[in-house]
């Protein structure tokens, strides 16, 4: 197995899709000339050309709607955001326009894009450069949320949301793409959309953990055992929507407590719905009510110490995982 | 099998009831059906029934104890079984209602493990696992594990917040054969109050019961009084002409004339028959009044049910018949709920005149007086007539004062010319 | 080059509705009464636009296969009498949510549409109705649609605003004012991508071109060479607000400029100049590969939907765009040009009627979609 960066793997699966399909293009701001904003493009404009690499114009809503029409008529786009914030912009197209096509055609159309890039805070970049949005994307019936948290999970799932005929919200996290691990070699490494992964097992407490707060919760994890002797398992679901809410049920069914980590606002987050379907189908099962980490209801702040006190961290996780083991 | 026999629910409102006595001994077979114990609850004593037939093999709560809804009270089974296990709950369950929460700091539970049921032994706790209301607080798994290990929560000190029973206690108490109970002493408070002695006795069910309803009532329940004089004379005339025609079981009191002039003045004024709640005015079709019957351990107004459609004699028998019920406390819960008014009357006590207090959701009650020869003018001259007081206590969120007033009109005029009930 | 209108010729320059367009941007006056300036009173240089290239016309319109002129009609008419059963079934509830008539337009889809190969895509708003009907979906499916039944287009599940057909390369009723104008050109991307050889017509009301969307489309189709046509319906009203109430330069044909995209005007209640105007423009999109924007000015007679109380405008206006209905209009010129007789006319007209009744008559009988169909299209 080679190690790569996350960066590196999402690059290897997007050369190797637009090896492998013709009809996959990559377009956004700076994804050809320039070599990706965040370098996750590097090097494709050279290899495949203007074709396949599409640098566009400042227009999230415009190329969000190509890649909508293009998709209808049968390609297979990759849209970078250079951030998801600006995919607010594009939300009409993602939203009232590709999330929706397929119901609204009686099933005709299909609109097989990915839109991805990187979702969350990053260093200091403040208010409008920061924000965390599965939870606004998974609320609408349509589309499928996508969030990795390692080298190998960023390379299967951006194939296989690729090969996927519906729209995919790929959501990445500039914090980590710098992050190395094991990622299996050969064009055939998919991993489905739909699956969770245990991360680290564990018997004591259940950490549901997604994108950046998996490493975190992974820390939190090794902490935990070592001071008080609790064993934590982390579950990352890698797909938000559709939810693998067994292997989280089944989880929280042998550890009988549940603590959820994750990067965005804490007001009708993912969290939320976890905890409600946690509570629907296993609760008979809980020893203590669930608890969520979540990024404070503020705006991004841009002072670092201020930033890092609105985000989840490896101690706010510990405290929440003390809480529902009662220690 | 042995089993526990619980508490049962006797009366609509108990929540725990006191064991007046039992019918059977220990060691005693019996058939479904057949009567265990007497249970004094808030507002009777009732007889407590045995569902399937047995043998009574251990009374936990000896008469004269109390026991909250659910409590184990005995073992029943069959002749010969052990019953050690059943017992050694039934005393944890005992003894956790006698002693009181040690006031010291709980040991430090940082370094247990938390599957670990050896480190994490249940005496640390500080609080008992119930809420202020009774309820006992436990977490989904542990009350699932309870269930299914036949461990009764009530036995069970949770040493999570507030109390909160959780797996890690359920663990200790099925390793540990009981979570509490163990080294507990029972707190003695100080009663040295200055220099005098007194007793406690226990506040029975129904001292309970009044206390909290009258509380209810003089708080939320804005009362204000309207008092009027009656002259009595055509009514106790009424009454004797009444008496010289019946045989003496049949005789009829004054207030049983009373009673039914009430009810007549009910069905007349919808907003006395009435019941102020909140979002709505409930107007009852029917006036069901409770009569106040003084009894050794309180008062309770059992129910004549639609008076105004009874005869004086019907009225009197019923009257009679439900006094004597409650007496021997005997009043089925349907014969002590659901009055629409009530009526309190004082007067063989020589009380002449008082006010009474509402007992809600009812919107008035009438306080009545004896019936006092007075010198009284009429017509320029001085004579003698026989005047009560009654006084009625109004909720003034349905009664206002002409309202009660114009009640209390109709109710005089027809006391005062019987004739006018036949109106 | 982006090249103007070849009609203009013909005409004054003062006349010229779209003779401005050619020229700069200055020409545009402040105080709207110019003759670009799109408002209801350039009716009379219309009418005299029309009168100037009749003749023309009439010699060209000898020349198209008398099939298709009669397709041409047919079409029109069951157009409009679709959408009067349309009317008269809403108003008796058959109906529900919004329904938005294309009564006054018809000469626009029929016109354009009908230059088109089989294969070529089209895209439009939500007043679909009748574009979904020339472009070869069943009157009955449409309507059955219309009622909410399992024999709609999308069984049931769009409505009246959201039309789809792939067999009929029809990319849909759209509900977002704006938002089909970038799928038509993602539409256009994938044809040139893939070489396919089709264009996109991609219709929209002029209020559209307010959004943004209108903006950044058509800087990409340029920047990109993108084979689609454009077609700004300009009925005058954004819903109930009049163009000159939220417009600051009226004259939609020349906003093209600005990206350097060939642009026409054209007279939306001649059948024959909007298709002449698109074949020039198809001819655009399918040799050079690069797209047009057509304003076609015409006039909606019904309101915005069926629940417009249509206060905004007299009786007396619509009148007198009603003198130059589409179907009045084309009927005058075939019949001038001896193509077809008045017996013809009448065959038409039962044979929309009947085409309608027919439709009627399968949304009737249409069963409603069934209840598993609730969750089913969400995800492929």
């Amino acid at each position: 197995m080679a190690v790569l960066t996350i960066r590196d793997a999402l690059n290897e699966a997007l050369r190797e899709e637009i090896l492998r399909d013709e009809n996959v293009f990559v377009m956004g701001e700076e994804v050809a000339e320039y070599d990706g904003a965040y370098k996750v493009t590097r090097g494709l404009w050279k290899e495949f050309g203007d074709k396949r690499v599409v640098d566009t114009p400042i227009t999230e809503l415009g190329f969000a709607a190509v890649g909508v029409g293009a998709a209808m008529a049968g390609l297979r786009p990759v849209i970078e955001f250079m951030t998801w914030n600006f995919s607010i912009l594009a939300s009409d197209q993602i939203i009232n326009h590709a999330a929706k096509m397929l119901y609204m055609s009686g099933g005709q159309f299909k609109v097989p894009i990915v839109f991805r890039g990187p979702n969350g805070s990053a260093f200091q970049v403040s208010s409008q450069h920061s924000q965390a949005l599965e939870a606004f994307y998974a609320n609408f019936p349509g589309l499928k949320v996508v969030m990795p948290s390692t080298a190998a999970d960023a390379k299967g799932l951006l194939k296989s949301s690729i090969r996927d005929d519906n729209p995919v919200i790929f959501l990445e996290q500039e914090r980590m793409y710098g992050l190395k691990g094991e990622v299996p070699e050969g064009d055939d490494f998919i991993i489905p959309l739909g699956l969770a992964d245990i991360k680290r097992e564990g018997t004591d407490c259940t950490i549901v953990a997604r994108s950046m707060t998996v490493p975190l919760a992974l820390q939190a994890a090794e902490k935990i055992q070592a001071e008080f002797d609790v064993s934590v398992e982390v579950v990352d679901p890698r797909t938000i929507k559709p939810l693998d809410i067994d292997t989280i049920v089944g989880s929280v069914q042998k550890t009988n407590r549940l603590v959820i980590a994750e990067e965005s606002h804490e007001f009708a987050s993912v969290g939320a719905e976890i905890t409600y379907q946690v509570m629907d189908r296993a609760f008979d099962h809980l020893d203590a009510p669930i608890k969520r980490v979540s990024t404070a209801e503020t705006p991004m702040p841009y002072a670092k110490n201020l930033e890092a006190a609105a985000l989840p961290s490896v101690e706010k996780i510990i405290a929440a995982v003390k809480d529902v083991c009662y220690l | 099998m042995a089993e526990k026999f619980l508490m049962p629910k006797l009366s609509p409102t108990m929540e725990e009831g006191q064991i007046s006595r039992w019918v059977i001994n220990e060691g005693d077979d019996f058939s479904a059906g057949d009567t265990l114990a007497e249970v004094d609850t808030d507002k009777a004593t009732m007889e407590m029934t045995a569902l399937t037939g047995g043998t009574l093999l251990k009374v936990i709560k000896p008469a004269g104890s109390t026991a909250a809804l659910g409590e184990t009270i005995a073992i029943t089974g069959k002749k010969g079984e052990d019953i050690t296990a059943l017992l050694a709950e039934a005393s944890s369950n005992g003894s956790e209602k006698k002693a009181p929460a040690e006031p010291k700091e709980p040991a430090p539970v940082a370094a247990a493990a938390v599957a670990s049921t050896a480190e994490v032994s249940a005496p640390v706790a500080t609080s008992t696992s119930k809420a202020g209301n009774g309820r006992v607080i436990v977490s989904p798994i542990a009350a699932r594990m309870a269930a299914d290990n036949g461990v009764d929560l009530r036995a069970v000190i949770g040493s999570g917040p507030n109390g909160r029973i959780i797996k890690r206690d359920i663990e200790a108490a099925l390793a540990g054969g009981g979570s509490s109970g163990s080294g507990r002493v029972a707190f003695t408070p100080s009663t040295v109050v200055g220099a005098s002695a007194y007793n406690d006795e226990p506040t029975s069910q129904m001292r309970r019961v009044i206390a909290s309803r009258l509380a209810e009532s003089i708080g939320p329940v804005p009362t204000f009084y309207l008092t009027t004089e009656i002259e009595m004379d055509n009514a106790l005339d009424l009454r004797r002409a009444i008496n010289a025609s019946v045989p003496d079981e049949q005789k009829i009191s004054v207030n049983d004339i009373i009673v039914k002039v009430a009810a007549l003045s009910l069905v007349k004024h919808p907003y006395v028959n009435a019941s102020y709640q909140g979002d709505k005015i409930r107007f009852y079709e029917q006036p069901d009044i409770g009569i106040a019957v003084a009894i050794d351990e309180g008062l309770i107004t059992p129910v004549v049910r639609g008076a105004n459609l009874k005869g004086f004699v019907e009225i009197g028998a019923e009257i009679r018949d439900l006094a004597a019920k409650a007496r021997s406390k005997k009043l089925l819960p349907e014969e002590y709920t659901g009055a629409t008014f009530s009526i309190s009357n004082l007067g063989m006590f020589g009380i002449k005149e008082f006010t009474a207090i509402i007992n809600p959701p009812e919107a008035g009650i009438l306080a009545v007086g004896n019936a006092v020869p007075t010198a009284v003018v009429r017509e320029g001259a001085v004579v003698v007539r026989n005047i009560m007081n009654v006084t009625m206590s109004c909720d003034h969120r349905v009664i206002d004062g002409a309202t009660g007033a114009k009640f209390l009109q109709t109710f005089k005029q027809m006391l005062e010319q019987p004739a006018m009930m036949l109106v | 080059m982006p090249k103007t209108a070849t009609s203009t010729k013909k005409v004054s320059a003062k006349a010229g509705l779209n003779g401005s367009a050619a020229k700069t941007t200055q020409s545009v006056k402040a105080n709207g009464s110019s003759a670009d300036d799109g408002s209801y009173f350039d009716l009379e240089l219309a009418k005299a636009e029309y009168a100037a290239r009749r003749d023309s016309q009439l010699r060209s319109i000898k020349t198209i296969d008398k099939k298709l002129l009669r397709e041409m009609l047919y079409q029109m008419v069951l157009g409009r009498r679709f959408e009067e059963k349309c009317a008269e079934v809403y108003r008796m509830g058959k109906i529900g949510g919004f329904c938005h008539l294309y009564i006054g337009q018809e000469a626009i889809a029929i016109g354009s549409m009908m230059a088109l190969e089989p294969s070529d895509m089209v895209i439009t708003a939500y007043r679909d109705h009748v574009q979904a009907m020339v472009k070869g979906l069943s009157p009955e499916s449409v309507l059955a649609e219309l009622y909410g039944k399992e024999g709609g287009c999308v069984k049931g599940k769009g409505g009246s605003m959201h039309m789809f057909s792939q067999e009929h390369q029809f990319y849909g009723g759209h509900g977002i004012v704006g938002g089909q104008i970038g799928v038509g050109t993602g539409l256009g991307y994938a044809a040139k991508y893939k070489a396919t050889g089709q264009v996109v017509l991609c219709f929209f009301g002029e209020a559209a071109v307010n959004q943004g969307i209108f903006h950044e489309s058509l800087n990409m189709a340029q920047l990109w060479k993108l084979p689609v046509i454009y077609i700004c319906e300009n009925n005058h009203y954004g819903m109930g607000t009049s163009q000159e109430r939220a417009m600051s330069i009226r004259n939609i044909a020349k906003k093209a400029e600005s990206y350097g995209m060939a642009n026409e005007f054209v007279d939306g209640m001649d059948v024959m100049a909007v298709r002449e105007a698109t074949l020039r423009a198809i001819d655009r999109a399918r040799n050079e590969s690069m797209p047009t924007l057509l304003e076609v000015r015409a006039y909606r007679y019904m309101g915005h939907s069926m629940s417009d109380p249509g206060n905004y405008r007299t009786r007396d206006e619509i009148a007198r765009y009603q003198e130059r209905d589409p179907i009045l209009l084309f009927k005058d010129t075939l019949k001038a040009a001896k193509v077809l007789s008045d017996k013809e006319f009448d065959k038409i007209e039962q044979e929309a009627a009947a085409a309608v009744e027919r439709a009627v008559e399968f949304a009737e009988n249409s069963p409603y979609p069934s209840e598993s169909e609730l969750l089913t299209d969400v995800l492929v």
